[in-house]
C-alpha cells in the first residue's frame, strides 16, 4: 500500500520521526523507506568513531546537517587511556568538506580536535551555525579564533570541559562585528578571556540565551553583561568574589539590582569562584530555577548553601559538591519536590571529608524527591537498607551512578557486599538504562542485574565480582546492553569467549586490570572479524615476546564496518 | 537490532578452543618466539550466544558450578527454599515480585523442580510470584522503612564472600587494595609506575571494622592504614579534580588546609612519538620527577642510542639514560603560566608546581640561552 504513495508524502511523514532509533528502525522497513530516509536524514550520531568511516555516511546520508561524533572510551575521562590513542575529527572534516556536505552543526565527545581541523570546519561550510565539544583536546584559541573569524552565522559555541592550550591572541574579538547571531556561548574551561571583547559580543548579540563565563570574569563586568542581556535563560557566572571592603559594595548594589531584572533565567551554573557573602545578590532568581550547578563552587560552605536552597523551590536539576552534608540534602529533599536529576560530587576526593554525604542523605533525597530518576552520587558509605529503600521510594531510576570513595567497601553496619542494595535499585527501575557500581560486590549482583536489568545499556564495573560468572550473568541476561566498561575485576577468558555473538550487538567493551589474557582476546578477535579488539600497551608491560597466557591490561573492543583503524598509535595493537 | 552473528561460532563438535593454529594470522603483533600453548577457554560443546538454546546447552562441567550455585543463591525456585533467603527475595519488592523471565543460567535440572518447561521455552514470564505467594503476606509485614535490618546470609559461603572477592592484581598497573585473606598470596606489588603511588590518604572512620580488607599495601598490619591511590578513581573528569584543586587553592591561604587535587601536565620529548602526561602533586622534589620521567621515556631514547652507534646495545639501561640526561643530551624544561621556556630546577619545587603548565624533554643544544632567562626571572620574582 505504502509504494502507492509518492516519496514526499513518506518523506513528511519520516520528519515526525526524530530519534535515530526510530529513524534507524524506519530505514530497515524496506529498500523504498531505507532510500527515502537516507535522503532525508538530517542529524546523524555516531556512538564510536571507528564504528564506520566518514565516506561512508557521506555514501548513506548526502544531507546531513549535524552530525554527533564520539571517540576515546568512557574511561579516558578517568586517565586510563594514554594519551595519542586516537580519535582525530581531522579526516571526518576533511571529507565531509570534500564532498561539500551542507554541514551546519557538529557535536564532538572526547576527540582530537586540531587547530587545522577547526579551520578548515570554519572555512568549509558557509551555513555552519553550532560547535558544541565536549572534553576534546588538542587545539588552541587560535583554533577558536578561526571558528571565529569565519562562520558567519555562528549560533552556538560550546566548550565543556576542554583541554584547550591558551595562547595570546584574542580569539573572542575575531568574531566579526556583523555576528549577531549568537544564541549560546560557553567557554568556562578557559583561563583567559579578552573582557572588552566580550563586553561588546554581547551587546551585539540580542539574541543570546545561554553564556557561560570563566575564571577570568570578574562581578563588575558580570553586572555589566547582565544588564546588556537580561534575557538570559541560561547563566554560568566567573568569578564571584567581591571584598568586602566599602568600595565594592556600590558594584554589589548595581549587582543585585542588575539581577532583579533577570526574569528568564531558568539555569545557573559557574561559580568557580565565590565568595559566600556576594550569594544573597542570586537569592531574588533562585525561585525559578531548573537547574543548578554547584558543583564547582568549593568555596561556599555547607550552611550558605543550604540558605540558597531552600529559596529553589522549582529545581529539578541540581550538582553540588558533598559538602552540602546529609543535612543539606534533607533540606534539598523537603524543598525540591520536583527535583529529577542530583549530582553529588566529592569536594576532597582523597581525602576522610568529614562533611562528606552517606546513605543517611541519598535515602532524604529518595523520600523526598520521588520523581527523582538520574542520580550519581559519591560517598563514604552506603548500606543495603538504604538502598532498597531508595529503590522503594524511587522506581523511576534511568541513570543510576554510586560512587563509594573507598571502591570495595561493604555495607558498614552489616559487613555484607551490597549485592542486595543493588539489587533492589534494579529490580524496581524497570526503565533503568545506566548503571555504575561500587562498593563491596560479589557475583549475586551480577546475577540481578542480569535478572532484572532489562532496559540496561551501559554499565561501569569496578573492583567487583569474584568469577567469570558475574560478567556472564550480565552478558546473558542484559539484552538491550550496549557499553560494559570493567576495571580491576576477576573476569577472565570463560566470560570474554562464551558469548562472542554479543558483541556485535554492543557498542564497546573495555577490560582494564582484568584477568583475560593475550590468547583470550586473539580467539575472540578471530572469530569476530567485525570487531576490533585492542590492546593498550603501556610502560613495555608486554614485551617484545608476549606469551598468549599473558595477562591483558587494557582491552578495548568495539564493533565496527570499516577493519582495523589505521591511525593506531604504537602502543596499540589491534588483533585480528 | 540485528542478531548475534551466530555464523562465526558454530564449530562443529569442537570442545576444546586450540591456540596453536591462531598464531600464523596475528600479523599485528610479534610472533611470540617460544612454544604456544594450548588453553580451553570455553569448555563448552560451543560458544553460541545463549537464547533459549543456552537452556539446554548447559555442559556437564556446569552442571556442578550451577548446582553449587543453585544452594548458594536459591532464588526461590520450588524445592530449593530457605525462609530467610526467600525473605530476601520477597522484600525486595513489597508485594508480589515480578515476574521474571527463566534466567538460562539458573540451574535447569535435578533436585530442582522447574515450573512447567513450556515457560522457559517460549520465553513466557516465570511465576515467581508462584513461588512467592504464599510467602509473602508472611513475610511483608517484616519490610519497613526504616527498621530494615538486613538478614544476612546463612550459607557459608557468604562470610566468605566478603574476602574471597578478587581485587585487583594484575601485572602492576593499580594498586592491589586488599590481599585474600585466606591466606593466599598478598597483594602483589610490582614496581609501580609512579602515577599510581599518590599520596596516602587516610583511612575513614570506619576501618577498623574492616578486618579482612585492611592490610595495607605494603603487606604489614591489619590495623587501619593510609590507603594509596589508585589510578583513575574515584571515577572523577581531570578537569574537574584540577578545577578543585585550583580553587582550594586559592581558599587554602585562609583555611590552611593542605590542597588536594592532582596536577596533570603534559610532557613531551623531542623526537618521541607520543606524549605522556604526570601528576605533578605526586612528586615532592626534582629529583622524584626526574627519575619517574626517566622511566617513563627510556624506551624512546633507545632508538637514539642505536643510531648513534652504541655499539651492539639492544636495551638501555636506566643509568645509560640518566647519563644521558645528565650529560647534556637532553634537558628538561617547562613551559610557566607567562609562557616562558625555563630550565627545570632553579625555583623551589612548590613554586615550580605552581607555574608549571607543561614540560618538554628537550636537545642540549635547543636549549642553550634558557638557563640565563632562568635566573633573571626568579631575580625578579624575589
Amino acid at each position: 500500500m505504502m509504494n502507492y504513495f509518492p516519496d514526499e508524502v513518506l518523506e513528511h511523514v519520516f520528519d515526525f520521526v526524530t530519534s535515530h532509533r526510530d529513524r534507524n528502525a524506519v530505514s530497515l522497513v524496506c529498500k523504498l523507506w531505507y532510500r527515502v530516509e537516507r535522503y532525508s536524514r538530517q542529524r546523524v550520531f555516531i556512538g564510536n568513531c571507528y564504528a564506520i568511516s566518514p565516506e561512508r555516511l557521506i555514501a548513506r546520508f548526502p544531507g546531513v546537517k549535524s552530525l554527533t561524533l564520539k571517540g576515546k572510551p568512557h574511561f579516558a575521562d578517568f586517565n586510563l587511556v594514554p594519551q595519542d590513542w586516537g580519535g582525530y575529527v581531522q579526516p571526518w572534516i576533511e571529507a565531509l568538506a570534500r564532498s561539500r556536505i551542507g554541514l551546519e552543526e557538529l557535536r564532538l565527545k572526547r576527540m582530537v580536535v586540531s587547530d587545522e581541523s577547526l579551520d578548515v570546519l570554519s572555512r568549509s561550510f558557509t551555513n555552519f551555525k553550532s560547535l558544541v565539544l565536549v572534553s576534546c583536546e588538542g587545539f588552541t584559541t587560535d583554533g577558536l579564533a578561526a571558528i571565529a573569524a569565519n562562520c558567519r552565522f555562528l549560533r552556538e559555541l560550546d566548550l565543556q570541559e576542554n583541554e584547550i592550550e591558551e595562547k595570546k591572541n584574542h580569539w573572542l574579538g575575531c568574531f566579526p562585528d556583523s555576528c549577531t547571531s549568537l544564541v549560546s556561548l560557553n567557554f568556562a574551561c578557559l583561563k583567559e578571556i579578552n573582557l572588552a571583547a566580550l563586553e561588546r559580543l554581547v551587546a551585539r548579540n540580542p539574541n543570546l540565551k545561554s553564556l557561560k563565563l570563566n575564571r577570568a570574569v570578574p562581578l563588575e563586568a558580570l553586572q555589566r553583561i547582565l544588564m546588556r542581556a537580561p534575557q538570559l535563560v541560561d547563566l554560568g557566572t566567573g568569578s564571584f568574589v567581591l571584598d568586602r571592603d566599602s568600595d565594592d559594595s556600590e558594584t554589589y548594589r548595581k549587582l543585585r539590582t542588575t539581577i532583579l531584572k533577570c526574569r528568564s533565567i531558568r539555569n545557573l551554573s559557574g561559580f568557580l569562584e565565590v565568595a559566600p557573602h556576594c550569594l544573597p545578590a542570586i537569592y531574588p532568581i533562585c525561585v525559578n530555577l531548573t537547574y543548578l550547578n554547584l558543583s564547582y563552587a568549593a568555596g561556599i560552605h555547607g550552611s550558605e548553601l543550604i540558605k540558597l536552597i531552600r529559596l529553589c523551590g522549582k529545581l529539578q536539576r541540581l550538582w553540588i559538591l558533598d559538602c552540602i552534608g546529609d543535612k543539606g540534602l534533607e533540606i534539598v529533599a523537603s524543598t525540591c519536590k520536583d527535583l529529577q536529576e542530583l549530582r553529588v560530587f566529592p569536594s576532597d576526593p582523597f581525602g576522610a571529608g568529614h562533611d562528606a554525604v552517606t546513605e543517611t542523605g541519598l535515602v532524604a533525597i529518595s523520600s523526598g524527591c520521588p520523581k527523582l530518576n538520574s542520580l550519581l552520587y559519591f560517598c563514604q558509605q552506603m548500606t543495603n537498607a538504604a538502598l532498597i529503600a531508595v529503590a522503594k521510594n524511587c522506581p523511576n531510576f534511568i541513570r543510576f551512578r554510586l560512587c563509594i570513595l573507598d571502591p570495595t567497601k561493604p555495607d558498614p553496619v552489616t559487613m555484607q557486599p551490597l549485592d542486595e542494595g543493588f539489587g533492589a535499585i534494579v529490580q524496581s527501575s524497570k526503565r533503568l538504562r545506566r548503571l555504575s557500581l561500587s562498593g563491596l560486590l560479589t557475583d549475586r549482583v551480577f546475577l540481578y542485574i542480569g535478572m532484572y536489568a532489562e532496559q540496561l545499556e551501559m554499565l561501569s564495573i569496578a573492583f567487583a565480582g569474584e568469577s567469570d560468572k558475574g560478567m556472564l550473568y550480565v552478558l546473558n541476561g542484559c539484552k538491550k546492553l550496549r557499553k560494559l566498561e570493567i576495571r580491576d575485576s576477576p573476569f577472565g577468558d570463560m566470560a570474554l569467549l562464551r558469548d562472542v555473538g554479543k558483541y556485535e550487538t554492543m557498542r564497546s567493551l573495555w577490560m582494564s586490570s582484568c584477568d583475560v589474557t593475550l590468547g583470550g582476546c586473539k580467539t575472540l578477535a578471530k572469530k569476530m572479524p567485525r570487531l576490533n579488539v585492542e590492546i593498550i600497551n603501556e610502560n613495555d608491560q608486554m614485551e617484545f615476546a608476549p606469551e598468549d597466557s599473558q595477562k591483558v591490561e587494557k582491552m578495548y573492543l568495539y564493533r565496527t564496518l570499516v577493519g582495523p583503524r589505521k591511525d593506531a598509535p604504537e602502543f596499540v595493537w589491534t588483533l585480528v | 537490532m540485528s542478531p548475534p552473528l551466530l555464523s562465526a561460532e558454530e564449530e562443529g563438535g569442537q570442545s576444546n578452543v586450540s591456540l596453536v593454529s591462531s598464531s600464523p594470522t596475528m600479523d599485528c603483533i610479534s610472533q611470540s618466539g617460544s612454544g604456544l600453548k594450548e588453553r580451553n577457554y570455553l569448555g563448552l560443546s560451543d560458544c553460541s550466544s545463549v537464547d533459549s538454546s543456552a537452556v539446554s546447552s548447559l555442559s556437564e562441567e556446569k552442571k556442578n558450578n550451577l548446582n553449587l550455585r543453585a544452594t548458594e543463591l536459591r532464588l526461590g525456585l520450588p524445592g530449593s527454599q530457605s525462609p530467610e533467603r526467600e525473605s530476601e527475595l520477597c522484600l525486595l519488592k513489597s508485594g508480589k515480585l515480578d515476574e521474571k523471565p527463566l534466567f538460562p543460567l539458573l540451574p535447569s535440572k535435578e533436585g530442582i523442580c522447574l515450573p512447567s518447561q513450556k515457560n522457559v521455552v517460549s520465553g513466557n514470564k516465570r511465576g515467581f510470584s508462584d513461588t512467592m505467594d504464599g510467602f509473602s503476606e508472611v513475610k511483608s509485614s517484616m519490610y519497613t522503612e526504616g527498621n530494615w535490618m538486613f538478614q544476612t546470609a546463612s550459607d557459608s559461603e557468604a562470610p566468605q564472600s566478603v574476602g574471597q572477592g578478587k581485587f585487583s592484581g594484575n601485572s602492576g598497573m593499580n594498586v592491589a587494595l586488599s590481599p585474600r585473606p585466606s591466606g593466599a598470596q598478598p597483594a602483589i606489588m610490582k614496581e609501580l609506575p609512579t602515577k599510581v603511588l599518590q599520596q596516602e590518604r587516610p583511612r575513614g572512620t570506619n576501618g577498623t571494622s574492616h578486618n579482612p580488607k585492611t592490610a595495607s599495601n605494603n603487606n604489614n598490619s591489619s590495623a587501619p592504614a593510609p590507603k594509596a591511590q589508585v589510578v583513575g578513581w574515584p571515577p572523577i573528569r581531570s578537569f574537574r579534580k584540577n578545577s578543585l584543586a585550583t580553587t582550594s587553592k586559592n581558599n587554602d591561604e585562609v583555611d590552611g588546609k593542605p590542597g588536594p587535587g592532582a596536577l596533570f601536565v603534559k610532557v613531551s620529548m623531542d623526537g618521541a612519538p607520543y606524549l605522556r602526561k604526570v601528576d605533578l602533586r605526586t612528586y615532592a622534589t626534582y629529583q622524584e620527577l626526574s627519575t619517574a620521567l626517566e622511566k617513563m621515556f627510556s624506551c624512546f631514547t633507545l632508538g637514539q642510542c642505536g643510531s648513534q652507534g652504541a655499539p651492539g646495545r639492544e636495551m638501555l639501561s636506566e643509568s645509560k639514560l640518566r647519563d644521558l640526561l645528565h650529560g647534556s643530551e637532553y634537558v628538561l624544561t617547562y613551559e610557566d603560566k607567562d609562557g616562558d621556556w625555563m630550565l627545570v630546577g632553579d625555583v623551589p619545587w612548590e613554586m615550580f608546581i605552581d607555574s608549571c603548565k607543561r614540560l618538554k624533554i628537550m636537545k642540549g643544544s635547543d636549549a642553550i640561552g634558557l638557563a640565563p632567562r632562568a635566573m633573571e626571572k626568579s631575580r625578579n620574582r624575589n
